[in-house]
């Protein structure tokens, strides 16, 4: 069973990536989906019997790698943690098949899209039955390379293939930190496998490593490197640059990699290494300090934006942080709580949101929409409950897990916790801000544009029924969910798949903070949507009056705190100069110069003009050759005898 | 294991084939070029199947060498002896492999000197498979510096505008090696009083001594390799040459110089490896992000690869003198994966270049407009050249790299920045040539790649993604071998610890 979840999409891409061309585009969506939702069922199927039925297993495939102390084998693992991302991906995975086949129905290159969507599940999956690092890291360099493919989907577009290209190098800056930590791993615990590590972990705590020239507690450096991957893949400050850029690929890929699933690995990472993590605060707390700084800042940009992907992925980008957040306070199970219901109603968000540049004919700027929810009111129901769920509105499904994570760090003992539990709580308002703008810039007020406007159709169904299924998730998943996520059946549900230390008491003690803090996030959410609803409905002047008093702000917004300017600077143009002083100056002038150059100068002055090649520099080369070995004969036959 | 000299066969195969071009075919016209190629075709295919009886026959488990030869010449000292065990193996097969390859990929780009062409190349193939499967270090002396001869022909006649500077800068740095090389050669006969090497893989040479034959030996290897700072006639050399020779050179000349650190500088010198190891790291860890960087700036596709090859053959020096068996067989690997990937990657130039002539990235662009299967093979490649897991490329880098841990972090540390420089050059590079709108003139009636050239890249690109996903074959190959390297070195280790002990 555990097989066909997972080499499922991998036939799928194989067949449609070999021969999608014989095969013709039909097929292959038909193929690709069909698959894919065949490896849904059997992962829901795989979900209740781990979860509620508490079937965990391993299934050993063969030896990728074995050489001296190393052994890493080919496997596949599943415990509810497992599960749940199983459910996740192969649903969302299945959903944007067969979106994208209303989606894409005019593009010429279909197989090929299809191949990679399955190429990039399958390699999603890896990466969450790994039961070791390697494989993690396989499944993470695997989802790198479907979301390059993906992002660069349409190669004549510049600005796509510069998008790619961004996406994997930054997330190679990420894997950097992430390898070094595998090699820390190893060396600390001679192993790379998941049993084997957290086996030795309790041991690890009081030992140390010496890393750079710095004498590191073992767990703390350990779980700082693998964090920076989590940072990379998961787009969180410092290293998100890549994620908003990753708009350029077809919305479909938005949701499902960019979204929901992909970018979630590094919140499912460190959950998956809660028995390390557990072990260091202080990387617990740099955990908290990112995740809390990522989903403020990211909220700030996505107030600001025009387009409509773009506001998403910003929302993307500072929801994750919020994921973070619950895991640096050593909640795990919250983050992975918001993981799927995020996974949901984002999927659903991006999912409406494409379904508008759909019957826009591929109009992505905000501004020329308005007035649209007359014209395409499915959609608009459907974005609806995306956004309900996104600020957290009662009972769905952002209102249990982002609420329960704010909760976190308010219980949070960390030295960041007031500093988190204040972000959050902004970012929360900035969120159903953000929210609503796009939902009154989009739907409501005028039509900007009125040729696009006369033309808007609602799309197929192909396209509005995975909105539907994913609607009933952002609707109820939280409320089902939340005992066993968040409430008294988390150790039942998860049992060993996260590991929580003794003195770990967050679950316990966010059910006793006082009721203004588990209030405050509401009243945000209804602050945030009051001011939108006066900003875009009741004054739409107020916003640019606002943004020419303030234009300096504004504009550090809209330019993303200058983030790529700025990195512009530092790494792409001196590492390019850097490229060319040492190529032109280093090998050119100084090695050849000095070396080569320098010797031959003065030879081919004498032998230019009188040898050519085939007549000159074999024969000498020859002729050396010939007397060396001459005189190596001579020497052994004659001197060799003593 | 077989009743008949089989290395031998493998080895000198190659040289009947150039004999019957020689005796049987005469004149320059059509028919004779058609027979030459035929002929070499046939030669090489019918070696690389020999060798793959090789496979069958070999016991990884066997500690000693195997299929071993042993013929008296030149009285008691130098004698003919062949053999192979886990460490050699793997690149007698990639000789044999690759040799078919190009000579299928010079079909129609040589259309000059057709015969003299294909003479050198089995020649070639003689010398490199006599190269690593030589047991004594006279025999390995002749293969190993023989083999330049005709390389140096390929570069110096069939190569491109700068072909003579290429040579030169390719003879000037080779000289200088190997004639260090033949010193210290002379002086372990004088030492140990014999040059089969299974007798001097056991010989303890003094300490003293060990530094300077080290030293000597390495000159050769480091110029082969090519390390930094002696690396600058490979760009030159391979922008030069034409593809068969280009996929040679990444393929398997490089390679003689880690085999030949493995077989001789390590077992031989054991005391100076471990005391130069800091100087390797530092050599390696340089060329690593320095090439890289330069790689990354490069206008010429060739000379980008080329730099690459460069930062590739870096994991190998350092996985080699991290002296432990992750490290080595991770640097053996790595050696054997670079042969397919660099190999290919050259091809695919070749491809284009056959087309349009020019080498110049800016020339390029959107190819994957009219060519989506080179397209795909040269991502898969691309791929595989920036170390993705689940391509062949990943296995040797990581290893090496995790091997170093262990032995001084900081050499983890920049090394592993490579897998971010790489990322930087290949994708820039995959973008210039393959990605965006098809605008240039020039390359709209250009053809995807055919049915030979499928041929000879498919083999390739499947045991690329083979080895990344089953390395097994090749790390069970070189298991036995490498430990026995690891032992040795760390008995010498333990020696140099005692001594330091005793020493206040």
């Amino acid at each position: 069973m555990y097989q066909a979840i997972v080499f499922l999409p991998l036939v799928g891409f194989l067949v449609v990536g070999l021969f999608g061309r014989a095969l013709g585009a039909r097929a292959s969506e038909l193929i690709t989906t069909s698959l894919l939702f065949v490896s849904a069922f059997f992962a829901w199927i795989v979900f209740f019997r781990t979860a509620f039925g508490g079937h965990e297993g391993t299934v050993e495939l063969f030896t990728w790698i074995a050489s001296g102390n190393l052994d890493v084998k080919w496997a596949l693992k599943v415990d509810t943690l497992t599960a749940v991302m199983l459910i996740l991906v192969t649903t969302v995975s299945s959903l944007v098949h067969l979106y994208s086949m209303g989606y894409m129905h005019e593009d010429p290159s279909r197989p090929r899209f299809f191949a990679y969507l399955s190429l990039f599940t399958f390699a999603m999956l890896m990466l969450v039955t790994s039961d070791n690092l390697v494989q993690l890291f396989f499944g993470w360099e695997g989802v790198g390379l479907a979301s390059y493919l993906l992002i660069g989907f349409w190669y004549d577009k510049p600005s796509a293939c510069a998008a790619a290209m961004k996406a994997f190098i930054v997330n190679r800056v990420g894997d950097f930190g992430f390898a070094l930590g595998i090699f820390a791993v190893f060396y600390m615990t001679g192993s790379v496998s998941f049993e084997a590590v957290f086996a030795a972990a309790p041991s690890l705590a009081d030992k140390s490593l010496h890393f750079l020239g710095h004498e590191w507690s073992a767990p703390t450096i350990i779980c700082l490197l693998l964090f920076v991957g989590a940072m990379g893949k998961s787009a969180q400050l410092g290293l998100h640059t890549w994620l908003p850029d990753a708009m350029e690929g077809p919305t479909p890929v938005s949701a499902l990699i960019h979204a929901a699933t992909m970018v979630t690995a590094g919140v499912f990472m460190v959950a998956r290494l809660s028995p390390l993590f557990e072990l260091s605060q202080t990387a617990l707390n740099v955990v908290l300090f990112v995740g809390a700084s990522t989903a403020f800042f990211a909220a700030t940009i996505g107030c600001v934006q025009n387009d409509i992907k773009r506001v998403i992925a910003y929302s993307t980008c500072s929801q994750l942080g919020y994921m973070f957040v619950a895991l640096g306070t050593g909640a795990y199970s919250v983050g992975v709580f918001h993981l799927l219901t995020h996974g949901f109603f984002k999927a659903l968000l991006f999912l409406s949101a494409g379904s508008v540049i759909h019957a826009m004919h591929h109009e992505q700027d905000m501004r020329h929409m308005g007035g649209l929810w007359r014209k395409i009111p499915f959609t608009y129901a459907t974005m609806m409950i995306g956004g309900l769920a996104l600020t957290g509105f009662p009972f769905t499904a952002g209102y249990f897990s982002k609420d329960a994570i704010i909760e976190t760090a308010f219980a949070s003992h960390s030295p960041f916790s007031t500093y988190a539990w204040t972000l959050t709580v902004v970012a929360a308002a900035l969120t159903s801000f953000y929210t609503w703008r796009q939902m009154f810039m989009t739907f409501h007020g005028h039509p900007h544009d009125h040729h696009h406007y006369d033309h808007a159709h609602e799309s197929p169904l192909t396209m509005l029924i995975p909105l539907g299924v994913l609607s009933v998730g952002a609707v109820f998943a939280g409320m089902i969910l939340y005992p066993y996520f968040v409430g008294h059946d988390v150790e039942h549900f998860f049992r060993e798949a996260i590991f929580m230390g003794t003195d770990n008491k967050i679950l316990e003690e966010i059910h006793h903070i006082p009721g203004w803090a588990k209030w405050a996030p509401t009243v945000m959410m209804a602050l945030g949507f009051v001011v939108a609803y006066w900003m875009y409905i009741l004054k739409p002047s107020v916003p640019k009056a606002l943004a020419r008093q303030n234009d300096l702000l504004y504009r550090f917004l809209l330019n993303k705190w200058y983030f790529d300017e700025l990195y512009d600077v530092l790494f792409v143009r001196s590492a390019k100069w850097l490229g060319t002083f040492l190529w032109k100056e280093g090998d050119g002038r100084v090695i050849d110069g000095y070396g080569p150059n320098g010797v031959s100068a003065r030879v081919l002055d004498v032998t230019d003009r009188v040898v050519r090649l085939q007549t000159g520099y074999l024969y000498h080369y020859a002729f050396v050759m010939l007397v060396g070995v001459a005189a190596l004969i001579t020497w052994f036959m004659f001197g060799g005898a003593h | 294991m077989y009743d008949w000299p089989i290395l031998s066969v493998v080895t000198f195969l190659p040289l009947v084939g150039a004999l019957l071009i020689v005796l049987m075919i005469r004149g320059d016209d059509e028919v004779a070029k058609r027979n030459a190629r035929w002929v070499a075709l046939w030669a090489t295919l019918v070696t690389f199947v020999i060798s793959l009886l090789l496979l069958f026959g070999f016991d990884p488990s066997n500690t000693d060498f195997q299929f071993v030869e042993h013929r008296t010449w030149l009285g008691d000292a130098a004698a003919y002896r062949m053999g192979v065990d886990g460490i050699s193996l793997p690149f007698v097969i990639l000789t044999t492999f690759l040799m078919p390859i190009c000579i299928l990929t010079s079909w129609e780009s040589i259309q000059h000197r057709v015969k003299e062409y294909m003479i050198c190349f089995l020649v070639l193939e003689t010398l490199m498979v006599g190269t690593f499967s030589a047991l004594d270090l006279l025999l390995f002396y002749f293969f190993f510096e023989g083999g330049l001869i005709p390389m140096f022909l390929i570069i110096g006649i069939w190569g491109g505008k700068r072909r003579i500077y290429a040579t030169f800068k390719f003879f000037l740095y080779t000289l200088a090696g190997s004639v260090l090389m033949m010193l210290a050669i002379m002086a372990m006969y004088w030492q140990a009083g014999t040059t089969d090497v299974t007798v001097l893989l056991k010989h303890s040479f003094p300490t003293g001594m060990q530094t300077w034959l080290w030293l000597a030996f390495f000159a050769s290897f480091a110029v082969k390799m090519p390390m930094w700072p002696v690396h600058t006639w490979l760009p030159d050399a391979h922008v030069e040459a034409p593809t068969a020779g280009s996929v040679i050179l990444a393929g398997i000349l490089l390679k003689m110089g880690g085999y030949g650190l493995l077989r001789f500088s390590l077992p031989m010198f054991p005391d100076a490896s471990a005391y130069f190891a800091p100087l390797v790291f530092t050599l390696s860890v340089v060329a690593i992000i320095y090439t890289s960087l330069v790689a990354m700036m490069q206008e010429d596709i060739k000379k980008l690869i080329a730099y690459s090859s460069v930062a590739h053959m870096g994991y190998v020096t350092m996985g080699i003198f991290t002296l432990t068996q992750e490290g080595i067989q991770g640097a053996v690997f790595q050696m054997v994966s670079h042969g397919f990937v660099a190999s290919a990657l050259f091809l695919c130039v070749g491809v284009i270049y056959d087309r349009m002539h020019t080498r110049e990235i800016a020339a390029y662009g959107g190819l994957v407009n009219r060519m989506p299967i080179y397209a795909t093979i040269f991502l898969i490649l691309t791929m595989a050249n920036v170390g993705l897991p689940g391509t062949s490329g990943f296995v040797g880098e990581f290893l090496t790299l995790m091997s170093t841990f262990g032995r001084n972090n900081w050499v983890t540390f920049f090394a592993t920045t490579g897998v971010i420089l790489s990322a930087a050059y290949a994708l820039w590079l995959y973008r210039r040539v393959v990605f965006g709108p098809l605008e240039k003139d020039s390359l709209k009636s250009i053809l995807d790649v055919n049915r030979r050239e499928l041929v000879c890249l498919v083999p390739l690109v499947v045991l690329t993604i083979l080895f990344g996903v089953w390395p097994g074959p090749i790390l069970d190959a070189c298991n036995v071998a490498v430990g026995a390297i690891v032992a040795r070195a760390d008995v010498a280790a333990g020696a140099v610890k005692a001594a330091s002990l005793v020493l206040p």
